[in-house]
């Protein structure tokens, strides 16, 4: 048992799936050709103004509902003055007094244990462009096509006490942005990002230890491996009689270690004032009520739904619940399959989140579609086809979005149950294979296996196993 | 309320500005003058008076989420000290 | 016909579309003009000859469109109105090369009302003087004599008008730098309520604080001027979305009766110069004999008026300036090797000294320890000195006073930065207010033969009835000469 509590808040940069940007009608199209997505105003070149995207205070709105938060209907947009290329007004419209959003929550599970982390706040700003640095040129290379593009910054309390919390916090952050579909949710292109701020203190103490701040945390991994880094660092540290700077660190995934971004941290005074360029943004209660009517069932009350609904374990509703299309995927899925809804699930978890992730296609576009997957797995229970079959066929079947029973009459995959045709077989492989049949005979029961497979060479694969099974246990007792 | 060199060269670091010796001492002595006009307002009582930014009194301006390009790239990049017809160039950050 | 620079805006937008003159006549007078004057007054850091030219001869292939108020009229522009394909350089050298790809809005609305942009004037760099001797590049002399400033910062603008190089000019105000210049040239200068006139293209001093409005030598020229450049603005957060009234519509009456003018204590006491006491209160004395009524008023916080204007703007200019780091645009400095290094060098040699100072000390009271003390208190005096104007408006229909204690001042006269500073003292509190303004010439000084302005100042979006009360105080009193130039 550790001597010191690890104490962890986390801030979130999540990029809103808007059109357009925050404050200017360029698109925010991901990959296009260097600033080509730029304007007057997202350049900050001189005499322009911003103008507010009405679907940014929507989205962020809805995340604070959907995380319990209080919607302020007034808040205020505020300038954070600093100089850096990527900055081009030499300040980011943030907010700062009056944010959107205060005091939500988000409940976690850890080792089956519940646990709410406090959300401080979310509030609306511009995300700034991109920087290339080239050692060769001795220059930097500056893209704006980024400058702009809306963010919410969510911000927790410094409620979590292990590196696990944390990336369970993450992970269901992330999974509400998705459902409410307002961000990507891509932690390696960027559109949802997070910073740590790690400190330690002895068990018992109050007072919150000097904290560092972790950042170039590209994956749920890297939060873990920096996290646990950080925390054992802070630890030597203490023993060793010194002090933890109050700094920025970052995360470096080949070491696995964090080190201190020096020479870029000179006390930041970012001197945040109203931005006079806009004026206040006032709520009409009425659409804050639309928004929270608008919201989808969230992961949290999906998963508790499907454990009661569909009696699955909570390790499945989690999985399938991680996407909201997963999950309408496996719903539909288990009403058009007339059995148990665990079986659907099991196909779902073990054969289509797979074939899923390595064609990089989405729940909603596969072609096996929730209805013939249920068709699948009702000639599985009537025996036509062998799970084995089933099986086999789940990756052509999500290919070419055949209907399963056509697919198997078409390759003539049915299952040989006839036993007529079964006994010839199993006769054929008892007959050719003497020393197993001894062997089997004299106590080796493992060589079932070894007939089976004999018996389904023959049949190429379209034996059903359990009549074979029955067979040769007959033959050979 | 006076204010010293060092000070102003503090500040002036903030705003990215470098000013010599002499103009250090020069603007001290300028700024102190200012700032000391300023001290006056601490005479007035404004503990129940909100803020004023500005005189705007409307709240809420909002713009459709529609894309619009008004300029090429090449405009945009039209004023840059070095610019290769794709990215800003500035000097390598240290 | 007498030279046409001597005529109106308002004359000469009536020749035009009858074609008694042509626009590359009004074009070419008045770069004939410019030729003629611009040794002496220095008035125009850019002279648009080319494209001017060009732009009358289309007009003139076109034909007069009487759908356009300001077809065929050289309009000159304050080099702080970002114009499209025309270099803008805020009168700094941090700018000295910027060539914008993007119009001001009111910039654009000259152009569609087909007034022919003929120049880009002299200014105090980034709008920061009284006097136009901040500028950059060169100073403006008043075209009344030589030796005194013409106001700032929309010197170059007020000196132009004045010498008869356009018709009309557009400045913005700040602290007063339309109504100042129009005041020291003896033209009119007419500042809108903040948020009438779009600010988009407005390269930014004071964003809370800035207006653009016409410069003229008439009040019905400045009217025209403001119907034209007036209305919301999609891309200004901060314009408002009211009506634009006919400005034009009240501008023949010939009574003031039923107008009651207050006149604040504070600007008719001790510190203005005996010759501008006189020429104004012979102007409020002709006001009363057309049947305006007189009351006096107390604006009791106009002493601290100087302070919180001085906070706010100069917070918020060293926010806009911030972009003025030699990436994207404007001036880089050679030679530096790292990005910090080229950040400041670029910014110390661009800038000049009034810009160092205001952008050190707006970064100073917006710092933390001193936000409270000083940005905060002054956005709070703020409101007690717009509640001091609201409740004195409740008494009076227009406010009135000198627009500066004293008419145009000599060059270098105002060594001091606070002693420049005390010029706004009559102009200030109406842009921390955010209500609208002008100055009317009413006369040349006893002592100095300089011009000297009366100020009104009215309610919030009530242009038109101070442009009426306006024109017809100027039909009733002795015509404003025009400088001997």
């Amino acid at each position: 048992m550790s001597r010191y509590e690890t104490v962890i808040g986390l801030e979130v940069h999540a990029h809103l799936k808007t059109r357009t940007k925050i404050f200017c009608a360029c698109s925010t199209t991901f990959g296009s050709e260097p600033n080509e997505n730029v304007c007057a105003v997202c350049s900050g070149m001189p005499g322009v103004l911003p103008v507010l995207n009405a679907m940014v205070p929507e989205y962020a709105a809805k995340m604070g509902l959907a995380t319990g938060c209080e919607v302020n209907l007034k808040s205020v947009f505020a300038r954070k003055n600093y100089f850096y290329p990527d900055l081009p007004k030499g300040y980011q419209i943030s907010q700062f007094e009056l944010p959107i959003c205060e005091h939500g929550s988000v409940a976690i599970e850890v080792d089956g244990q519940r646990k709410v982390i406090g959300l401080t706040r979310i509030h609306m700003e511009e995300d700034a462009g991109k920087n290339i640095h080239s050692a060769a040129e001795n220059a930097s290379f500056v893209d704006l096509n980024r400058a702009g593009v809306p963010l919410i910054e969510i911000v927790s309390e410094p409620d979590m006490r292990s590196a696990e919390e944390a990336v369970a916090y993450l992970k269901e952050l992330r999974s509400i942005l998705l459902y409410l579909g307002i961000c990507d949710g891509n932690m390696e292109e960027g559109s949802f990002r997070c910073d740590a701020n790690v400190s330690i203190r002895p068990v018992g103490q109050e007072a919150l230890g000097t904290r560092a701040e972790l950042k170039n945390l590209n994956s749920f991994k890297h939060v873990q491996k920096a996290i646990e880094y950080e925390v054992a660092r802070q630890i030597d540290l203490i023993e060793d009689g010194e002090d933890v700077v109050q700094e920025t660190r970052l995360y470096n995934a080949d070491k696995g270690t964090t080190h201190s971004m020096r020479g870029k941290e000179e006390a930041h005074d970012y001197r945040y004032f109203p931005d006079p360029d806009l004026v206040p943004l006032v709520l009409d209660p009425a659409w804050v009520e639309q928004w929270r009517a608008e919201l989808p069932e969230l992961p949290a009350a999906k998963r508790t739904r499907f454990m009661a609904d569909y009696g699955l374990a909570d390790y499945d509703a989690v999985l399938l619940t991680a996407e909201l299309a997963v999950a309408d995927y496996f719903e539909a899925a288990a009403k058009a399959y007339s059995g148990q809804a665990r079986k659907i699930a099991n196909w779902v978890v073990g054969d289509l989140l797979p074939s899923l992730g390595e064609t990089g296609i989405a729940a909603g576009d596969c072609l096996l579609t929730p209805a013939r997957l249920a068709g699948l797995l009702t000639l599985v229970d009537d025996g036509t086809i062998s799970v084995k079959i089933g099986k086999d066929s789940f990756r052509d079947l999500c290919a070419s979005g055949d209907d399963p029973a056509e697919y198997v009459r078409a390759r003539g995959l049915a299952q040989v149950s006839d036993t007529g045709e079964l006994e010839a077989m199993v006769d054929r492989v008892i007959s050719e294979n003497p020393a197993e049949v001894e062997a089997y005979r004299g106590g080796k029961t493992k060589l079932m296996s070894f007939f089976m497979g004999q018996v389904m060479r023959l049949s190429k694969g379209q034996a059903n196993p359990g009549v074979v099974t029955k067979l040769i246990q007959q033959k050979l007792s | 309320m006076k204010i010293s060199p060092q000070e102003v060269a503090k500040v002036a670091r903030l705003a990215r500005l470098d000013l010599p010796q002499d103009k250090l001492e020069l603007f001290a002595g300028q700024l102190g003058d200012i700032l000391g006009h300023m001290d006056k307002l601490a005479e007035l009582d404004t503990d129940s008076v909100e803020p004023m930014y500005s005189p705007v009194e409307h709240t809420t301006v909002l713009r459709p989420d529609e894309p619009r390009k008004e300029h090429g790239r090449d405009e945009v990049l039209g004023n840059a000290p070095r610019q290769d017809g794709q990215f800003f160039i500035v000097p390598r950050i240290v | 016909m007498s030279a046409l620079h001597t005529k109106t805006l308002t004359e000469l937008a009536g020749l035009l579309q009858s074609r008694e003159v042509t626009a590359v006549q009004a074009v070419g007078a008045c770069l004939d003009r410019i030729e003629a004057t611009e040794p002496a007054v220095r008035a125009l850091i850019t002279v648009m000859a080319g494209e001017a030219m060009a732009r009358a001869e289309t007009l003139d292939a076109e034909g007069p469109d009487p759908s356009k108020p300001l077809w065929g009229v050289p309009v000159v522009l304050k080099d702080l109105l970002t114009t499209r394909g025309v270099r803008t350089t805020c009168g700094s050298k941090i700018l000295k090369d910027f060539v914008p790809f993007y119009d001001a809005t009111a910039v654009a609305r000259l152009r569609e009302a087909g007034a022919v942009l003929i120049g880009k004037a002299n200014m105090d760099e980034f709008a920061m003087g009284s006097s136009t001797e901040n500028s950059a590049y060169f100073r403006t002399a008043n075209p009344w004599d030589a030796e005194r400033v013409p106001g700032g910062s929309s010197g170059g603008s007020g000196a132009s008008v004045a010498a008869g190089q356009c018709f009309a000019a557009l400045g913005t105000d700040t602290g007063g730098s339309i109504r100042l210049p129009a005041s020291f040239c003896g033209i009119v200068g007419v500042k809108p309520t903040y948020g009438r006139v779009s600010r988009y293209g407005l390269i930014a001093y004071g964003s809370s604080l800035d207006q653009i409005g016409p410069m003229t030598r008439s009040v019905e020229d400045a009217a025209r001027v403001l119907q034209v450049i007036a209305g919301h603005d999609p891309r200004d957060s901060t314009s408002v979305n009211a009506p634009v009234p006919d400005y034009l519509a009240g501008l023949g009456r010939d009574s003031l009766d039923g107008v009651t003018i207050g006149l604040p204590r504070e600007y008719w006491g001790g510190g203005i110069d005996p010759e501008v006491e006189a020429a104004c209160r012979a102007a409020v004395a002709r006001a009363e004999a057309l049947g305006a009524r007189t009351v006096p008023l107390s604006l009791s916080l106009t002493d601290y008026a100087i302070a919180t204007y001085y906070i706010i703007a100069m917070a918020e200019a060293s926010s806009n300036l911030s972009r003025f780091d030699g990436v994207r645009f404007g001036h880089r400095s050679q030679g530096a090797e790292e990005l910090i290094d080229m950040y400041t060098a670029s910014r110390t040699e661009g800038f000049g000294d009034e810009v160092q100072r205001r952008i050190i000390m707006g970064t100073y009271v917006l710092s933390s320890g001193y936000y409270d003390a000083y940005y905060n208190k002054a956005a709070k005096v703020r409101r007690l000195l717009r509640q001091d104007f609201d409740a004195a408006l409740g008494q009076c229909d227009f406010i009135a006073g000198p627009v500066c204690p004293t008419t145009a001042f000599r060059v270098g006269a105002k060594a001091d930065p606070i002693q420049m500073y005390l010029m706004d003292i009559f102009t200030i509190s109406l842009n921390l207010a955010g209500l609208p303004g002008m100055s009317l010439p009413v006369g040349l000084g006893t002592d100095s033969g300089m011009p000297v302005g009366l100020q009104l100042m009215g309610r919030p979006f009530e242009e038109a009835d101070m442009l009426s009360v306006a024109a017809c105080l100027e039909r009733n009193l002795d015509p404003m000469p025009l400088p001997a130039l």
